[in-house]
């Protein structure tokens, strides 16, 4: 088999000694979607502050394309291919979506017309062209998620972290949200995603790894992580095991 | 669709250069109609805050560092270009490049402890630096300390920035100042420095997740900040022909190199220079009017103005002209 693009082994990390991450190995392909599931405080967002460099694991390792990225930073992890989202919105209000894009493309395009045209390419891609000169503070709940697509896409990444891009979305939305991350993929962005809404997500991804307190609970496909007694067990409770 | 949006930035851009230029010449016009030293001078005021603000407002404004310290590279550039010409005969022209480079790496040495710091922690510290400087130079004799040095008149010569009769040479050569200053605020603007101070002043977390290295990013807006604004107090002390502690360190001049920028739109490119506009002749005019024994009425007015603006146009009074500010309309929202 061909080396991973991001190869997790043994990362722990704890916060003021609450275990947030145990020991979590596993390994993301090249081109897949992988969705990274679990209950509330299974430890979703934590990995991924690990993956983006925001936090450093206190054991283990994270490595991209064999390289080791943990402790690097997050601008490091940015330079070396990682584009990400945030949980909850972070977008440069006083900007408007082109500004907030090219903020993003001037990451690899340090001429501002260069930045310009690769972040209007970026906007387009993601549905937003006829809202680039809308200030970023006017942008719909919807919007700003695509913003924030966008603005990683931007960077250019080889793997793109996605936090929860389709959570509170209408039906509507959310499938447009998941047409959105077909086309990324298919541009040949590895893509890793934290979602809660599971019947949107399911379909979607090609592979699952599943959290529960800060543990690995088991990875493969959708269909059978959904059945793993494990998982029902911690999404549900004992008594829905079947 | 997708090309309207670049045309939107490169235009307002194009539009930004014309009106620079058209004001420019307006302003190079206007001194020989307005034949009173007193208007001139007013001029000359006006013009230095208006440079002073906009290199403020580099740091402050675009990159959302506020600073309560500037006097202290207004100082030095004041205090540099004079010591070189006093001590060593060297031209304020060129004294004045030595002055903004020193403004620069104070800006700098400033910077490397303090951007550490986040919010009002930041502007504090700043106040503790600018106040530092104020102490070190009133208690060093070799610098003239409390007493200040007055510059000796050589001779009527542009290089040596000095004049028979001042205030219309002064009025070009702080026209000048402010022009650069502009042009050097409207370029980083458009430059991807611009871009990261926005975004770092916005929010540094995401801004890092996109490769923005903050605090490089600080220290390239503080050097040229610093640098604007120690050129303003060269070319300030070449006009005045006196310095001393407290009208080249002090607090006060802090605060009013800020406020133009901050009345006139913060992190807008013709905010300072609008900001100076109104600010400085109020100020000049209930000075005049009112004068010393008034015991502080001209502060007031000049306070209650800033108040009401504040009150009425929290985006700065850019904002009038449909221009919106760095900070948004959010500022609107939670005032």
């Amino acid at each position: 088999m061909a080396e991973p693009l991001l190869d997790i082994r043994g990362v722990s990390k704890s916060f003021g000694g609450v275990a947030a991450n145990v020991d979590i190995s596993f390994t993301v392909t090249a081109g897949e979607i992988l969705g990274l599931i679990g209950p509330n405080g299974a430890g979703k967002s934590s990995l991924f502050n690990s993956i983006a460099g925001e936090v450093k694991p206190d054991q283990g390792s994270i490595r991209l394309d064999g390289t080791v990225i943990s402790g690097l930073g997050p601008v490091a992890c940015a330079a070396r291919g990682i584009g990400r989202t945030f949980q909850v919105v972070r977008s440069f209000d006083s900007m408007t979506l082109l500004e907030n894009v090219m903020v993003g493309s001037f990451l690899r395009h340090r001429n501002t017309g260069t930045a310009m045209a690769k972040a209007l390419d970026v906007i387009g891609f993601c549905g937003l062209a006829a809202r680039a000169d809308v200030p970023a503070h006017d942008l719909t709940p919807p919007e700003k998620r695509r913003l924030e697509v966008a603005r990683a896409l931007a960077t250019e990444p080889r793997l793109l972290l996605l936090d929860e891009i389709l959570t509170g979305l209408t039906p509507t939305e959310a499938q447009a949200g998941v047409d959105l991350i077909r086309a990324v993929r298919a541009r040949g962005v590895t893509i890793i995603m934290v979602e809660h809404v599971m019947e949107v997500l399911l379909p979607l991804i090609d592979r699952a790894v599943v959290l529960n307190l800060g543990r690995k609970l088991c990875e493969g496909t959708p269909q059978s992580v959904v059945r793993n007694p494990d998982v029902i067990r911690a999404y549900l409770g004992d008594r829905f095991v079947a | 669709m997708t090309g309207a949006a670049a045309h939107t930035i490169e235009t307002r851009r194009r539009t930004q250069l014309l009106v620079g230029a058209g004001l420019l010449v307006g302003l190079i016009i206007l001194p020989v109609l307005i034949p009173s030293p007193y208007w001139r001078g007013l001029m000359v005021l006006v013009l230095l805050y208006a440079g002073l603000s906009q290199g403020w407002n580099v740091l402050g404004g675009y990159c959302g560092q506020i600073s309560l310290g500037h006097a202290l590279y207004f100082g030095l550039g004041a205090y540099t270009s004079t010591l070189l010409f006093t001590r060593l005969g060297i031209p304020p022209t060129i004294g004045l490049f030595a002055g903004g480079a020193l403004g620069g790496a104070a800006a700098l040495l400033v910077g490397w402890p303090c951007f550490r710091l986040s919010g009002h922690y930041y502007a504090i510290a700043t106040l503790v630096f600018g106040l530092i400087g104020l102490l070190l130079v009133e208690n060093w004799d070799w610098v003239g300390a409390a007493e200040g040095i007055t510059i000796p008149f050589r001779q009527q010569s542009w290089i040596d920035l000095q004049f028979r009769i001042a205030v219309l040479p002064f009025d070009y050569a702080m026209l000048a100042y402010a022009a650069l200053a502009w042009l050097v605020a409207w370029l980083v603007e458009g430059s991807r420095w611009g871009f990261y101070w926005r975004a770092v002043k916005d929010d540094s977390i995401a801004s890092r997740s996109l490769g923005v290295r903050v605090f490089p990013s600080k220290m390239a807006a503080a050097a040229i900040s610093g640098a604007i604004t120690g050129v303003g107090g060269a070319l300030y002390a070449q006009y005045i022909g006196f310095i001393d502690p407290p009208s080249t360190f002090g607090l006060s001049l802090s605060v009013l190199i800020a406020l133009p920028a901050v009345v006139g739109g913060v992190g807008t490119l013709w905010g300072p220079l609008l900001g100076a506009a109104v600010l400085i002749p109020v100020q000049q005019i209930s000075i005049a009017k009112l004068g010393g024994a008034a015991g502080g009425v001209d502060l007031m007015i000049y306070g209650g103005l800033i108040l009401v603006l504040a009150l009425v146009r929290p985006q700065g009074l850019i904002s009038l002209f449909g221009i919106r500010g760095a900070a948004g309309d959010a500022v609107v929202e939670n005032g």
